[in-house]
């Protein structure tokens, strides 16, 4: 009898690039649940309105760049993206703010630079900081926690651009607090607004926690490395309790950090995409930190109230050099 | 299909994967002798033997039938008794489907042996006659390396520590498990005729934790000696030489170092057997335990098979082939090489025939998850290594120590996007061989060519000098002529 031959191993992987990425999205399923419990139908179509756009966009590229498209559709990346594009605006912003997002990150973001593996920069977040700088208005008005929005008017606000219901929009606690500490209020007050929960946002909290549980579904799979989310977190606590412990009239507690704003999604979800970080084990700490002090910095002293995506996009920038650096191991 | 779960829990060496194991440890069956042997007068890479017997002749089981053509080959045997009806090119099991002048031995069934020489005091000999006896018993290291083991036992620098490889850390394979099962007495004999040739303080079986009953067997076996018995964890590659000895005694031998330069020599256990049959029983090595295995065979086993039997016939001895053989591998899933035709017969080294439905792989592009170089036991970055291998920076291969590179497949197995790595790595090697061998050679020439100018050189001087000598003499004898006739 005759066989065909190649090369050994022979062992068939059962790891794939599919499979990492259904667990991320399946570990993102907490925090989208919580979302829902909050905000109503209006983070469903978002997530819908993203995930269509995506997969087209994706399709249409593929064809463009003669590839092949069940395989790689099938691989999942794209409906991650879309799905993290979908959580990271207000769930309230129009339908054309999310279809746009969605057209850049496939188009832009991913394929201009050649594909999955080959893009620099994390696509999701490159479409966030397009969109916030090209639709300020939109990228900060967000849906107040507990404005739980059925089909109708969840479908109203997105597709026909009403003027939002009362009570539906406010501001964030990180937006809040640095206008008020702007105007010379004292923190303590501050956190008095019906706005706070326990320690930050009332929604935010929850769903922060939703990431953490995700995170550590993912780590528990060995599906993440722990460094990326560990040094991101360090590298936010540590500067904000130093802050803290010299005045906490004007700095935010650390664990304020922790819950506000996207910190965790973005220790777990987004610093964690491993085409965008840094490869070696010290690069990854590295990384991670350089991305959790510039949340830091940015949050604090910068122009922008949450600053995870910045802080990504920069610091995927330097992940070559700094794999670059420590080549010698 | 395979489920691994590839990071380990115990640190005992770096890198590795867990694998399924998949070993189906059967008891060793003999098959019937096969009508045809064949038996390759390529040994390994550039080593050959030369025939020593001629069409026509009758051969008794044990008889040699070609002897070492260079000090690195090793004499080959009939296994059976039988006729030579042909010396001529054959398929032979080589990765590269190579095809090699083979003895054929058309065996009559009879099993005629040659007397045999046993030495039962081996404890009075010296060490040079006993490695010689095992250099004409034909010894090789049936671990898969093919080296002659009368060399490897030759050690120039005092070895400390001998350590008995019973790990059997790839997949599938279970013959050394069961020969250990069968014959543990005669392994510990034979592993005490190493000793003492090699004069080593300590000895160390190392066998894997997932094996008891081969573990209790090997313990009961030592206990009336010196030798010790240690659990190494099912990760593989855990019978990689230098993985086996970090593993059992946490020392880590550096990437350019070989391991006797260490003090240690390790020795598979089939070999440990050969050598006992070698030199108390006087048998050379004309056969060997393979198991035979995969969803692509009726009857998976292990075989107490006579080396130079075509494949075919093992597969018939396990009741031939399902409807899922596709692929035939020899070795296992991790390191072994596929095979082009079951007429390929087995050699000294086979220890696995593995028969598997055919493995799809879409490859994709590389994500860097770093999974690649997280597993790898020799600590090298495969992704950059698969980067500059394909873009051909041969000098960047080198700067990233391709040449540590173990081909054991680790990476490739846990790569989500499923890039050949190895095969990259073995191209890379292979050219980078090839380009040593050129510049060597392209030196030489220069050499050769510089020699040559300068001897033209140097003649062309000499001869000028001497025109020029001659010449001066004409004018002298011209000027003297000229004074003559003046005079
Ligand atoms: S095949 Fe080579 S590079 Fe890959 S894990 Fe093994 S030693 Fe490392
Ligand atoms: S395992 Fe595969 S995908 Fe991951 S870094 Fe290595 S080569 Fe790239």
């Amino acid at each position: 009898m005759q066989f065909p031959t190649s090369c050994s191993p022979f062992t068939p992987s059962n790891n794939s690039v599919q499979r990492i990425m259904f667990h991320v999205i399946a570990a993102l399923l907490p925090a989208i649940a919580v979302q829902f419990w909050f905000f109503g139908f209006s983070i469903l179509m978002q997530i819908c309105l993203a995930i269509g756009t995506a997969l087209l966009t994706e399709a249409l590229c593929l064809t463009a760049r003669k590839r092949d498209i069940v395989s790689a559709l099938s691989d999942g990346s794209a409906l991650l993206t879309a799905l993290l594009i979908a959580i990271a605006i207000p769930s309230i912003a129009p339908w054309w703010v999310v279809i746009t997002g969605t057209l850049f990150a496939i188009l832009i973001a991913k394929h201009i630079y050649g594909g999955l593996g080959y893009n620099p920069f994390n696509p999701a977040m490159a479409a966030y900081v397009f969109l916030l700088i090209s639709f300020p208005l939109q990228m900060t008005q967000w849906q107040s926690p507990f404005a739980f929005l059925d089909f109708s008017n969840a479908f109203q606000l997105i597709f026909s651009e009403q003027i939002a219901f009362d009570g539906t929009t406010s501001a964030t606690v990180l937006d809040l607090t640095k206008t008020q500490l702007h105007l010379g209020q004292n923190l303590a007050n501050i956190q008095q607004q019906a706005l706070f929960g326990f320690i930050a946002d009332k929604n935010r909290e929850l769903i922060n926690l939703a990431y953490l549980l995700g995170g550590l579904f993912l780590l528990h799979k060995k599906i993440i490395h722990w460094a990326i989310p560990t040094a991101v977190i360090l590298g936010l606590l540590i500067p904000a309790s130093i802050a803290y412990s010299i005045d906490n009239s004007l700095y935010s507690s650390p664990t304020f950090h922790l819950m506000a704003g996207a910190t965790l999604c973005c220790a777990f979800f987004i610093a964690t995409d491993p085409v965008t970080a840094s490869s070696s084990k010290k690069g990854r700490l590295i990384y991670g930190l350089l991305i959790g002090s510039l949340i830091y910095c940015i949050r604090t002293w910068g122009g922008y109230p949450d600053a995870a995506a910045f802080a990504v996009l920069l610091a995927n920038l330097s992940a070559p050099s700094i794999d670059y650096y420590l080549k010698g191991k | 299909m395979f489920d691994f779960l590839w990071r380990k829990k115990t640190a005992s060496f770096t890198g590795g994967i867990i694998l399924d194991g998949h070993k189906h440890v059967s008891k060793i069956i003999t098959p019937p002798i096969a009508k045809e042997l064949v038996y390759p007068l390529f040994l390994a890479s550039n080593r050959y033997a030369k025939s020593c017997v001629k069409i026509g002749d009758y051969v008794k089981k044990g008889q040699v039938i070609a002897t070492p053509d260079s000090p690195l080959s090793t004499p080959i045997h009939a296994a059976s008794s039988g006729t030579i009806t042909a010396i001529e090119k054959r398929l032979i099991a080589h990765p590269s489907g190579l095809a090699e002048n083979c003895i054929i031995l058309q065996t009559d069934g009879l099993e005629t042996v040659l007397e045999a020489e046993p030495c039962l005091d081996y404890q009075q000999q010296n060490r040079e006659f006993l490695r010689e006896k095992i250099h004409l018993a034909g010894i090789v290291g049936l671990g898969g390396a093919a080296f002659p083991t009368a060399k490897k036992l030759n050690n120039s620098q005092p070895i400390h520590t001998l350590i008995i490889n019973a790990a059997e850390c790839e997949p599938y394979i279970s013959c050394d498990e069961s020969l250990a099962i069968r014959s543990a007495k005669n392994i510990i004999q034979g592993t005490l005729i190493i000793q003492h040739i090699l004069q080593t303080a300590r000895c160390i079986i190392a066998i894997e934790d997932s094996k008891p009953e081969a573990y209790a067997a090997l313990l009961s076996a030592i206990k009336t000696t010196d030798i010790q018995i240690q659990k190494v964890p099912s990760i593989y590659p855990a019978g990689g030489e230098k993985q086996l000895i970090q593993a059992i005694t946490g020392q880590k031998i550096p990437a350019q170092k070989l391991i006797f330069e260490s003090g240690f020599i390790c020795q598979n256990i089939a070999t440990s057997f050969a050598i006992y049959q070698a030199i108390i029983l006087g048998m050379p090595l004309t056969e060997r335990v393979i198991t035979v295995t995969g969803a692509g065979i009726k009857q998976a086993q292990n075989l107490q098979a006579k080396i130079g039997t075509p494949i075919k016939d093992l597969v018939q001895a396990c009741q031939g082939y399902t409807n899922h053989a596709e692929q035939l591998i020899m070795g296992g899933p991790m390191m072994g090489i596929a095979l082009a035709s079951d007429d390929i017969a087995i050699i000294k080294t086979s220890n696995c025939l593995l028969i598997e439905p055919l493995k799809q792989a879409d490859t994709q592009p590389c994500i860097r998850c770093g999974d690649c170089a997280e597993v790898c036991p020799s600590e090298l970055l495969p992704q950059q290594l698969y980067w500059y291998s394909r873009s051909q920076e041969w000098d960047n291969c080198t700067d990233y120590q391709l040449a540590d590179c173990i081909e054991c497949g680790c990476c490739d197995v846990v790569c989500p996007s499923k890039i050949p790595l190895v095969q990259a790595f073995r191209i890379a090697k292979a050219e980078i061989t090839q380009k040593h061998r050129q510049t060597e050679q392209a030196a030489l020439a220069k050499e050769r060519f510089e020699n040559q100018q300068h001897r033209k050189l140097r003649i062309a001087q000499e001869k000028a000098q001497q025109l020029a000598k001659r010449k001066a003499a004409i004018e002298k004898m011209k000027a003297a002529a000229a004074q003559r006739k003046l005079n």
